[in-house]
């Protein structure tokens, strides 16, 4: 196996609160392999903003990395002094948003914004605008050229997040991290995005960093999944191993509240009982245990380690 | 690019369609005018003193009348506007310029210099405007540049202050953060992202600050702080008067006419301004 183009090894991060210490990301390992796409799925809170503002290392001010270290091609991003990272960032790292319609410049036209994201190379401006053109055509919009005159408010969502695709990979990155880029758009609109996405990705060859909380687009889309619990990551593997054969209760769960997987009609859709634990005050042992229906008396003893090959979870019951 | 074209035509079209934008706008152009070409259209010289005709009416040799000394009102008029253009346009351009850059820093940097600034931009707006006026003038003599400089510390706070708010507000923004997710640098954000969105409220406010700023001139130069005697002004021409108004009641009027035009030539422009540039005013009719 070649080495992953992105290595996260016992990341841990924490937020310095009112209450107390939050611990946000607990001993976090991932790893990305060059041109392959990771699904990252958990539900809110579980730390899924913290991980890729930690990877693109755009933390909120009270925010401290406890431990760990994040391997870009080699290089620790976490050491890396804040130019190099910034040259990283839009130029090997790139991100896709999750609201298109905030994450444009209201007041530039898109080809002033996607000139802008070039200003590293020395091509000249009409250079930089025929390439900028040419992305456009390539995310799938009609009539380039002509729109680049335009203010982000002449399009529509769906446009908008395309645009926001185009920009991104116009440097063409090794690693592209998409936050929820198709949860502001209607069901439609996400197929052509995720087929899209999936095209470029093929052309460009950039590994995908990819949230969610829709498992559909997960299966649709990526290689890999890795499901993410109160700051801890609880299972990975491939997409078709994790989703077919779900080892931690709590990936089993997620699967059941999945409404495209009830079969048949009902008034209430299944809910996971319960709520996240609080991070400031963790209880002991497995995180998932309070919610969990399986758990044994091991789990509220000892904090179950990431246990298996490819396709790992981190829980007792299914080691046993 | 065409762009930049292209939003001064939209500006202007939408313009257009305001009658009262246009009638401030007309009158704008009108006092430039005037004032640029001050040399060629004033009658007399404005310094020129005729004691055999003191304080007369208006006739058509003098359009105006001529004040206490004999000297034609229009004259000094047209010539005080070259006073009142030259301030606004010094004074405002570079509190502009100086509130911007301190704004942007306070909105955009550290929290601590944030802190220091809005101290100093209020300590500086707490004087009242005349007393320090009147302070600096005790120090370095009545002149014109004293009037400037007056001028300049008491609005950089004013800019300072909305710059900051915008920046702040700005900053928050996802777009803002996707740029420093593909790698902006700091400058680069500011220049490129948050200048051009706060540039429609700082042009609005720049507009409608050029009646205030000529009003103080008037103002300052009213209480003998500004302009030195002879040269005349606006404010100048309306102290003359106002001793001499038992006499005649037209130097008074020729010098507070103008204070009124360009006070409702820029607001007028400055709200249809607005109104325009404010997309979330837009279509609404906005009123104020």
């Amino acid at each position: 196996m070649t080495a992953p183009i992105l290595n996260i090894r016992n990341l841990s991060v924490s937020y310095q609160t009112k209450r107390g210490l939050l611990r946000a990301l607990r001993n976090i390992n991932l790893q990305i392999q060059a041109g392959r796409i990771i699904g990252i799925v958990g539900e809110s809170g579980c730390g899924k903003s913290t991980l890729i503002s930690a990877i693109i290392r755009l933390l909120a001010p009270n925010a401290r990395i406890d431990g760990g270290s994040i391997l870009f091609k080699g290089n620790d991003l976490l050491r890396l002094d804040p130019e190099a990272m910034r040259a990283l960032r839009g130029d090997e790292i790139s991100m896709v948003f999750q609201d298109p319609m905030t994450s444009l410049n209201p007041v530039l036209t898109i080809g002033r914004q996607m000139t802008d994201v070039q200003h590293r190379n020395n091509h000249s401006k009409a250079e930089k605008l025929s390439r900028a053109a040419r992305m456009l055509e390539r995310v799938g919009i009609a009539d380039a050229a002509e729109q680049l005159n335009r203010y982000p408010h002449h399009f529509s969502g769906g446009m908008r997040q395309r645009v926001a695709i185009a920009m991104a990979l116009m440097t063409k990155p090794g690693l592209l991290i998409a936050d929820e880029p198709t949860t502001a758009l209607d069901a439609t609109l996400e197929v052509q995005i995720i087929n899209r996405l999936r095209q470029l990705q093929g052309d460009v060859g950039c590994a995908i960093l990819f949230i969610s909380h829709h498992l559909g687009v997960i299966a649709e889309l990526c290689d890999e999944v890795v499901v993410m619990y109160a700051g801890e990551v609880v299972e990975s593997g491939t997409t078709r191993d994790v989703f077919r054969n779900p080892d931690h209760p709590y990936t089993r769960k997620l699967l059941e509240c999945d409404p495209a997987r009830i079969a048949e009609a009902t008034r209430n859709l299944p809910v996971i009982g319960g709520t996240l634990p609080d991070l400031v005050d963790l209880p002991g042992g497995c995180v998932f245990r309070p919610r969990c229906d399986r758990s044994i008396d091991i789990c509220r003893l000892e904090r179950p380690a990431l246990r298996g090959g490819n396709h790992c979870a981190a829980c007792h019951v299914a080691a046993q | 690019m065409s762009t930049r074209r292209a939003f001064f035509t939209e500006t202007f079209a939408s313009l257009k369609k305001d009658p009262l934008g246009i009638m401030g706008l007309a009158i704008i152009v009108l006092i430039l005018l005037v004032t640029i070409f001050a040399s060629i259209l004033s009658p007399y010289d404005p310094l020129e003193v005729d004691v055999y005709n003191r304080l007369a009416s208006p006739t058509w040799q003098h359009w105006l009348g001529t004040d206490q000394l004999g000297r034609d009102v229009l004259s000094r008029v047209l010539y005080g506007g070259r006073v009142a253009l030259k301030v606004s346009l010094v004074a405002i351009s570079v509190s502009m310029a100086l509130g911007m850059l301190l704004g942007m820093m306070a909105g955009f940097g550290p929290k601590w210099l944030d802190r220091i600034l809005v101290v100093c931009f209020d300590t500086l707006r707490s004087f009242p405007t005349i007393m320090f006026a009147l302070a600096i003038v005790a120090l370095t003599g009545p002149s014109l540049n004293t009037v400037i400089a007056v001028i300049i510390i008491t609005s950089i706070p004013v800019y300072g202050r909305i710059v900051r708010t915008q920046t702040q507000a700005l900053r928050e923004n996802d777009f803002i953060l996707a740029e420093h997710a593909l790698g902006a640098s700091t400058a680069r954000i500011l220049r490129d992202h948050i200048l051009p969105n706060i540039a429609a409220p700082l042009l609005i406010l720049a507009s409608m600050d050029v009646p205030a700023v000529v009003g103080m001139e008037a103002g300052l130069s009213f209480l003998g702080l500004g302009v030195s005697a002879p040269t005349p002004s606006w404010g100048s021409i309306l102290n003359d008067g106002y001793s001499y108004l038992r006499n005649s009641p037209w130097p008074l009027i020729a010098g507070g006419m103008p204070l009124i035009l360009v006070t409702l030539g820029f607001t007028f422009f400055g709200e249809s301004l607005r109104d325009i540039l404010d997309p979330k005013l837009r279509g609404k009719g906005g009123d104020s």
